[in-house]
């Protein structure tokens, strides 16, 4: 017969272990982008002399703002075990409707452009959640209807539409909070609500649910439809802010702008944690994410020799990077 | 019990009509369901009363599930109504039932594996502070709920991770977290330990006691005589019988829902296991130090051809753990198997097979299943390489196959062609089982095969094991019945914290006897570490040598 004893030591040692373990790999899966982020900024650093002056930080924080808006509505999408094609071309949208509205005074800069991204959004949401049918399909009608309309208010992208010069519009992206651009300032404020949002709210944790199970968010009584409509519309709304923002950086309307601008912020989703199935992730690492991308774009910049087609070639590596270090360490783990 | 309900949901409890204890609270009349073709019910009445503890029985598919669903708004009835407190009503979505106060806990758990336990038990209904949930209010509340229902986990750590039994309980601290009229379970001891069990009867009678009104579903008959007040009998998707449990006896209830004669059913006796089979040669499985991290701390097993080992042990003793594994499911650490004399390749699933070993697992739902796929192609998944010659599958052989396991096993299915997601939860267990079994393997570990199968079936699924272990079939038996595990197997081992405590020879060792040993085993648990004996066991051994 054998028998063995009870090691007191170890008795329940085997359950923290394993809950250290998992926090581990979550905090590998949260923030593996945030390492390389680190590690890239520190080289930039120290290769080249104008990476780390104020002037270039600002500069790619203004930049990474506009992609940061969107990958903020991609982030929620993407939690609820969703995809949104269309935010491309609904930013650009965005961009040309606000510098059109402009021209009418600034309230209608900023109102027509989220009403019809608004409800391009809605029809989106309410066609997937109610209607059962798949998001990457509805979005990319969405991507083309949204980029069509564009090309029509712009006559094929034939006239452009200013800001008027001295319009107050142009201060949202232009001015200044103590010395930090605006566009800078929205981004911090609305992630940092993205976040409250997402952990803390009814609607967050139903986001969370639908991505994780959504036969069992359904059987729990969670208001499975309202939440996908609520994301997608959050989306499209989100995109179009920042169409809005960046036509008041430009001052003017830019047709051509947002082509694969969607793929860069499930990029920048992906990189920063969160599962493409759904289920979870953080808006924080979203933001990680879009900054390693727009640092990448700045540091090839830098490199004076190299063709800017070599951003896409880095960042696509660093991507496959980062999921396969993610993939490596969460694998396994599940018992 | 911890009160909470959000005003909305207080508010529609408190919106219908007053219901006194012994008066109806929920009911259906000539309710009707059909899929396609198949008819689930057929006008079914049901009628239950505030304050008493109601069982639904029947056969695998005889439609319990699917009157539950009807009952709670995750499907419309074709036909007749459900009441609510006297009233009408119609439920589009399960969170119309939620909020007039019935909570449910549907046949497979339904929860959501990435998120945490206390997430999962106040999902939709968090306690809230500034309007913001409150973490730390909602952690400890889950915590204050977890230890009422003596489960020792943390609440932060994701669901996904805990095994099926703990899953279980917090699915019953879901429901219990919420003040309702009605408390649905669709099998709910189906994945417990005795302890579990008695802890969530315990729950049930305090909840009846209040005037709550129960729907209970289980395949284990014994549970039904402890715990329920009424029966309602379904066969076939129709009502046959509804009397209080007192009056019913064991063979009545049996043959009334197989729909047979009382005299017939006697005749078959309690069917189950045969006597201990007849062990030969050389070992078909040899395991020796089994290490996983944090799970199995140095496992040994031997079985012999045509023998049935048992595995005995509470909850996270790490019996699915290392029957997963030895098929390779689970990353083994260190440790040597051996099948039929030859080394296998730790870690690898692929390896497992080759070398003839099965598993058939504990959750179905998570590995193994395709739901999406027809009953034919669920069983005859394993199957195809062996029934191919030069990369051409010999059709009418498989379909041989299945018919045969089909009949034998008393799959319910419309045709062979139908999607396993729409059969029964013990149509599909049994689909699982078909699927191994054509496999022919050395090895066949079994975790909780009986699992949600209906007494008829049961008795068949015990019958083949017996009969593959007469062959020459080395069984390693996973059951949370004590009567399974004892009848069933020849020699059981008792698992505990990862280590083997000890072997005990099944010949003539009864259910209680293995349950004191494994209580003894709980007592120990719950000493302070410090006074934690470390001597062997003395109830588990001596026994049998
Ligand atoms: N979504 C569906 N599509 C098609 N048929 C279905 C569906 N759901 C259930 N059925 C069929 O309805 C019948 C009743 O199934 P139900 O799940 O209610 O059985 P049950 O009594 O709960 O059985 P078990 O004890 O195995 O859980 C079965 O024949 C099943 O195949
Ligand atoms: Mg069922």
């Amino acid at each position: 017969m054998s028998t063995t004893m009870v090691d007191p030591a170890t008795a329940n040692a085997p359950e923290t272990a394993l809950a250290n373990r998992a926090r581990f790999a979550s905090l590998v899966q949260r923030q593996g982008a945030l390492a390389i982020f680190v590690v890239v900024v520190a080289v930039a650093s120290v290769s080249f002399d104008t990476f780390a002056s104020q002037g270039n930080i600002t500069g790619i924080a203004v930049q990474a703002s506009f992609l940061a808006m969107l990958a903020l509505g991609m982030t929620f999408v993407i939690m609820t075990g969703g995809i949104d094609l269309s935010v491309g071309s609904v930013f650009a949208l965005g961009g040309v409707l606000a510098a059109w509205g402009a021209q009418h005074g600034t309230l209608v800069a900023f109102v027509l452009p989220l009403a019809v991204c608004g409800a391009i959004g809605l029809v989106q949401g309410l066609i997937i959640a109610r209607g059962g049918l798949p998001p990457f399909i509805v979005t990319l009608a969405g991507l083309l209807f949204a980029r069509g309309l564009l090309l029509l208010l712009s006559d094929e992208g034939a006239t452009t539409y200013k800001v008027p010069r001295g319009s107050s519009f142009r201060e949202l992206a232009q001015g200044e909070l103590l010395g930090i651009p605006y566009p800078v300032v929205l981004v911090v404020v609305f992630f940092a609500i993205g976040g409250l949002v997402l952990h803390r709210t009814s609607y967050g944790a139903s986001v969370l649910a639908i991505g994780g199970q959504e036969d069992a968010a359904d059987l729990m009584g969670l208001p499975v439809v309202r939440t996908k409509v609520l994301t997608y519309v959050a989306s499209a709304l989100l995109a179009g802010f920042g169409g809005v923002m960046i036509a008041s950086y430009t001052s003017s309307g830019v047709t051509i702008l947002g082509v694969g601008t969607e793929l860069e912020a499930i990029a920048a989703v992906v990189l920063g944690g969160t599962l493409l199935t759904g289920g979870a992730g953080t808006v924080l690492g979203t933001l990680v994410g879009v900054l390693l991308l727009q640092v990448i774009k700045n540091v090839i910049n830098q490199v004076g020799s190299l063709d800017s087609d070599w951003q896409s070639v880095v960042s696509g590596t660093i991507l496959l990077l980062v999921v396969t270090l993610q993939r490596a360490l969460t694998r396994g783990d599940r018992a | 019990m911890t009160q909470h309900s959000s005003a909305a949901a207080a508010a529609a409890v408190g919106a219908v009509g007053a219901v006194g204890v012994g008066d109806p609270v929920l009911q259906t009349v000539g309710v009707t369901k059909s899929f396609g073709g198949v008819h689930a019910l057929k006008g079914v009445d049901f009628e239950l009363r505030a304050g008493e503890i109601h069982t639904l029985v029947g056969e695998n598919g005889a439609g319990k599930s699917t009157l539950i669903k009807v009952l709670t708004g995750v499907y419309t009835p074709d036909g007749g109504e459900v009441r609510y407190a006297g009233e009408t009503v119609h439920f589009r979505r399960p969170a119309d039932a939620q909020h007039v106060g019935i909570s449910t806990i549907y046949q497979e758990v339904n929860l959501v594996p990435l998120l945490s336990v206390a997430r999962n038990i106040f999902l939709g209904r968090e306690p809230r502070r500034f309007g913001l949930i409150d973490v730390r209010a909602m952690n400890k509340r889950a915590r204050e709920l977890m230890a009422e229902l003596g489960i020792d986990i943390d609440v932060t750590a994701e669901l996904g991770r805990l095994g099926l039994g703990s899953q279980q309980m917090v699915a019953l601290a879901r429901a219990m977290s919420v003040d309702s009229r009605v408390v649905i379970m669709d099998e709910p001891t189906s994945s417990l330990e005795t302890a579990e069990v008695e802890t969530l009867f315990r729950v049930a009678r305090g909840l009846r006691d209040r005037g709550v009104g129960l729907v209970f579903v289980s395949h284990r008959l014994d549970e039904l005589w402890e715990l329920c007040d009424r029966v309602t009998i379904l066969r076939d998707g129709e009502w046959v019988h509804t009397e209080p449990m007192s009056e019913m006896t064991r063979l009545d209830l049996v043959s009334k829902m197989l729909g047979r004669d009382v005299e017939e059913v006697r005749a078959e006796g309690a069917t189950e296991f045969g006597s201990s089979h007849r062990q030969a040669g050389e070992p078909a499985l040899v395991v020796s130090g089994l290490e996983v991290a944090n799970r199995l701390h140095g496992v040994d097993l031997t079985v012999r051809p045509g023998e049935v080992v048992g595995l005995a042990g509470l909850l996270g003793s790490g019996r699915s753990e290392t029957v997963k594994a030895v098929y390779g499911a689970l990353k083994a650490r260190s440790g040597e198997i051996t099948v039929a004399g030859r080394k296998v390749r730790t870690g690898s699933v692929r390896g497992a097979l080759a070398s003839g070993v099965a598993l058939l697992s504990e959750d179905r739902k998570a590995e193994g299943i395709v739901p999406d796929l027809s009953v034919r192609d669920n069983i005859a998944l394993a199957v195809l390489p062996r029934m191919s010659r030069a990369g051409v599958v010999s059709e009418a052989r498989i379909d041989a196959l299945v018919d045969t396991f089909m009949k034998r096993l008393r799959i319910k299915a419309s045709s062979p062609d139908q999607k396993v997601r729409e059969l029964s939860g013990g149509n599909q267990q049994k689909v699982l089982i078909a699927r191994w079994l054509a496999t022919e393997p050395t090895v066949f570990l079994l975790d909780e095969p009986t699992r949600g199968i209906d007494v008829g079936a049961k008795a068949e699924v015990q019958g083949l094991i017996d009969e593959l272990a007469d062959q020459g079939l080395a069984v390693v038996l996973i059951s949370s019945e004590m009567d399974e595990l004892v009848e069933g197997a020849d020699r059981i081992v008792v698992l505990h914290d990862g280590h083997v405590q000890a072997e005990l020879d099944s010949t003539d060792l009864s259910s209680s006897e293995l349950l004191a040993a494994l209580a003894g085993d709980r007592e120990r648990d719950s000493r302070p570490a410090s006074q934690a004996p470390n001597q062997a066991p003395t109830q588990t051994e001596g026994q049998h040598a």
